[in-house]
């Protein structure tokens, strides 16, 4: 069982989670219904569980509906492009390899016009975790038709139905060199902070992909009923399967959707590699970055010791 | 504060300016770097890959321009000095993240060594076609610092200068190279570590508590933190108010951007670099930048063995344009010949700035090549008469 440990204390009866929010930009856009904050409190959850050091967390987030979590969590938080979040995370977390670096963004943004990013960061394995809230659709512009929108379904663009095959994305990233690959869905709450957690003492590219509903766009158009209605799908047709082939992963309309842990291996991460190149091929003369950070600021930069470095 | 004497490579060298602006780079404290290969302008980051190992940084070769344009933004925000180069099809994919750049504030160098365009156009060939673009190539209102290098030694000093303008003004600083210059191999001299000046990031000094991510105070350049400090910031490219939460309305959007422009605008004078020559008894001046300042500097010096009053001004900042500078100069002039590796771009600046008080004239000239002096010089004589 997991104890509950709250970083800074907190006024009884408040929310446990609160600490990791920015209540000053409370109420947030979100719909009712939709699974994106239900996402964040996992999140938050796997914070107080792991006892992750904030203070070194980062999250990076793309556009889009969830995109917006960067702006709601208090830590050092990054809204950036249309689809560059991985790149930009994979910038941050090369210039200071210390940081904990988190990218929480939307299915369109990191498989569509982000999918480039995505598949490179995996076989790179560069050490990041990311959370992709897939509601099978680009919702923040009102319902379009995105690479993991399933076959049939009905969306702004697709009017007579969808008929792209879909991304099955454990399956990609799988295949691209992901170290840890789980899916869950909006109703496996704890299931999905523990994933969250367990990912943060991963080193490599970790990819949990969280299915969550779009009630105003797509379950909406697609008459799948409405937020509560969703849940009660999530619950009836959601089926554990760990390790399950991740070929096996495709998502239907209505039908079934295979949950759990699917890939938990070890191989080196992006900065090992590095670094141990250089020490093969530079020996002595290699200068390890790690210790160089704060440069920028000069020995006058105001950052404190601890800060910065 | 003074350079890091690691990143120094002091002593006289024989080197292209592609190298010259590396060392640049290295020197005004660069370390990291994020590129994808473009020819001309490769060289660049092939020399950084091979240095900054040993100077204490790395490099990353990213899957295209749109990662390495991101990339090294996401470097800056973990402390780092970043920079990326390219060429013009590569320049054009990185104008969203010099949006981004400009809106969150964020101290980077985006180099351009241009080659002939449209599209694909002249891999291997020179053009200074993408002076406009480098000026107004991303979406929204804004203004960037452009400089360009017309030889190698100035690939090494100008870079330096490239990054501390960056870090003052918390802006992203277009690097106007071109082909030739790039690739022309001169004498460079790179000076003692204690004889380069960096500025530093302007980093706060402020607690947690007091510290506003985009608060100014009157010099309109916020103070920066980095990501694992402590202060919990958000950075978004959203229209932000001082804390940097996204605020969209116009009160906010007129205050943002207004500063993002001013901040620029009302140091023009100190920004605007160019060397002038012989523009006091000038019937005409001869404004060029680049590599074309180099032909233009022959036929400079053709026009006056035969006896005309030429004068030069050779354009080191490009953006913001010195039209203080062309204003003051066209009360006495009779006529500006700018001879360009484009079909007019920066002429169109300079005509607005002349403001009809002397006449202008394009030399154009497509790319591929750069102008033979007699084409400046024909100008020229025509200007005079």
């Amino acid at each position: 069982m997991t104890t509950l440990i709250n970083p800074t204390p907190v006024p009884a009866p408040g929310n446990p989670v609160e600490p990791f929010l920015r209540s000053d930009r409370m109420p947030h856009i979100w719909c009712p219904g939709c699974g994106i904050g239900t996402t964040v409190n996992c999140f938050a959850q796997a914070l107080i569980e792991s006892k992750i050091n904030l203070k070194t967390l980062a999250l990076v987030s793309g556009i889009g509906c969830t995109g917006r979590v960067a702006g709601y969590v208090k830590l050092d938080s990054f809204h950036t492009t249309h689809g560059r979040a991985i790149p930009f995370a994979t910038g941050m977390k090369m210039a200071n390899p210390n940081l904990n670096v988190v990218v929480y963004s939307g299915d369109g943004d990191l498989s569509a016009i982000g999918g480039n990013h995505l598949i490179h960061a995996a076989r790179r394995n560069v050490d990041l975790k990311v959370i992709c809230v897939n509601n099978l659709i680009y919702a923040m512009t009102g319902g379009q038709t995105a690479p993991t929108t399933p076959g049939h379904a009905t969306t702004s663009t697709s009017p007579y139905g969808t008929f792209e095959p879909a991304f099955n994305l454990p399956h990609l990233v799988e295949a691209a060199g992901a170290v840890y690959v789980a899916r869950w869905t909006t109703f496996h709450v704890k299931q999905l902070a523990r994933s969250i957690a367990e990912a943060f003492n991963k080193k490599g590219f970790s990819f949990i992909e969280v299915i969550s509903p779009c009630p105003t766009l797509y379950q909406r158009r697609n008459k799948l009923g409405d937020g509560l209605d969703t849940m009660k799908y999530y619950k009836e047709k959601s089926k554990t399967k760990h390790g399950c082939p991740t070929s096996e992963l495709g998502l239907t309309l209505s039908g079934e959707i295979i949950v759990g842990k699917f890939v938990d291996r070890d191989r080196p991460d992006y900065g090992s590699l590095l670094k141990a190149q250089m020490h093969e091929s530079l020996g002595d003369k290699y200068v390890d970055y790690d210790e160089e950070q704060g440069y920028a600021c000069g020995e006058d930069g105001g950052c404190e010791e601890d800060s910065c470095h | 504060m003074k350079a890091d004497p690691r990143g120094v490579l002091t002593g006289t060298h024989f080197m292209d300016g592609d190298h010259a602006c590396c060392e640049g780079a290295l020197a005004a404290g660069a370390r990291f770097a994020a590129g994808y290969p473009i020819t001309p302008s490769t060289e660049v980051v092939e020399r950084f890959a091979q240095r900054v190992p040993v100077v204490g940084g790395c490099f990353i070769q990213m899957e295209d321009e749109l990662a390495a344009s991101i990339a090294l933004q996401g470097g800056v925000w973990a402390g780092a000095k970043a920079f990326t180069v390219t060429s013009g099809p590569g320049f054009s994919l990185m104008m969203e993240h010099i949006g981004y750049a400009v809106m969150t504030e964020t101290p980077c160098v985006f180099v351009d060594v241009q080659r002939g365009g449209p599209s694909t156009g002249l891999p291997t060939l020179p053009a200074q076609a993408d002076m406009m673009q480098a000026r107004w190539g991303s979406h929204g209102d804004y203004e960037i610092i452009a400089l360009v290098p017309n030889s190698p030694q100035e690939c090494f000093d100008l870079t330096i200068q490239a990054f501390n303008f960056s870090e003052e003004f918390r802006v992203p600083v277009m690097f106007m190279m071109d082909e030739v210059v790039g690739h022309m191999t001169e004498k460079v001299v790179i000076p003692p570590a204690d004889q380069i000046e960096v500025t530093p990031r302007k980093h706060t000094h402020k607690s947690v508590e007091d510290y506003l991510a985009y608060g100014t105070n009157g010099d309109m350049v916020p103070e920066m933190v980095h990501a694992g400090e402590g202060y919990k910031f958000h950075v978004t490219g959203l229209t932000h108010d001082e804390r940097g939460y996204p605020n969209m309305t116009p009160k906010v959007q007129h205050k943002l951007v207004n500063r993002l422009v001013d901040k620029i605008r009302s140091a023009e004078d100190r920004i605007c670099l160019y060397e002038e020559d012989s523009t006091d008894d000038a019937d005409v001046v001869v404004v060029s930048y680049g590599i074309t300042s180099r032909v233009a500097q022959r036929a400079i010096d053709m026009a006056r063995a035969d006896g005309l009053r030429v004068g030069k001004l050779r354009l080191i900042t490009a953006w913001p344009f010195p039209a203080k500078k062309i204003k003051e100069l066209a009360t006495h002039v009779k006529a500006f010949v700018m001879p360009e590796l484009n079909l007019g771009q920066m002429v169109r600046e300079l005509e607005r700035a002349a403001g009809g008080k002397a006449k202008t004239l394009l030399v154009p000239h497509a790319g591929g090549s750069v102008h033979q002096p007699e084409e400046i010089l024909a100008a020229i004589q025509e200007a005079v008469r």
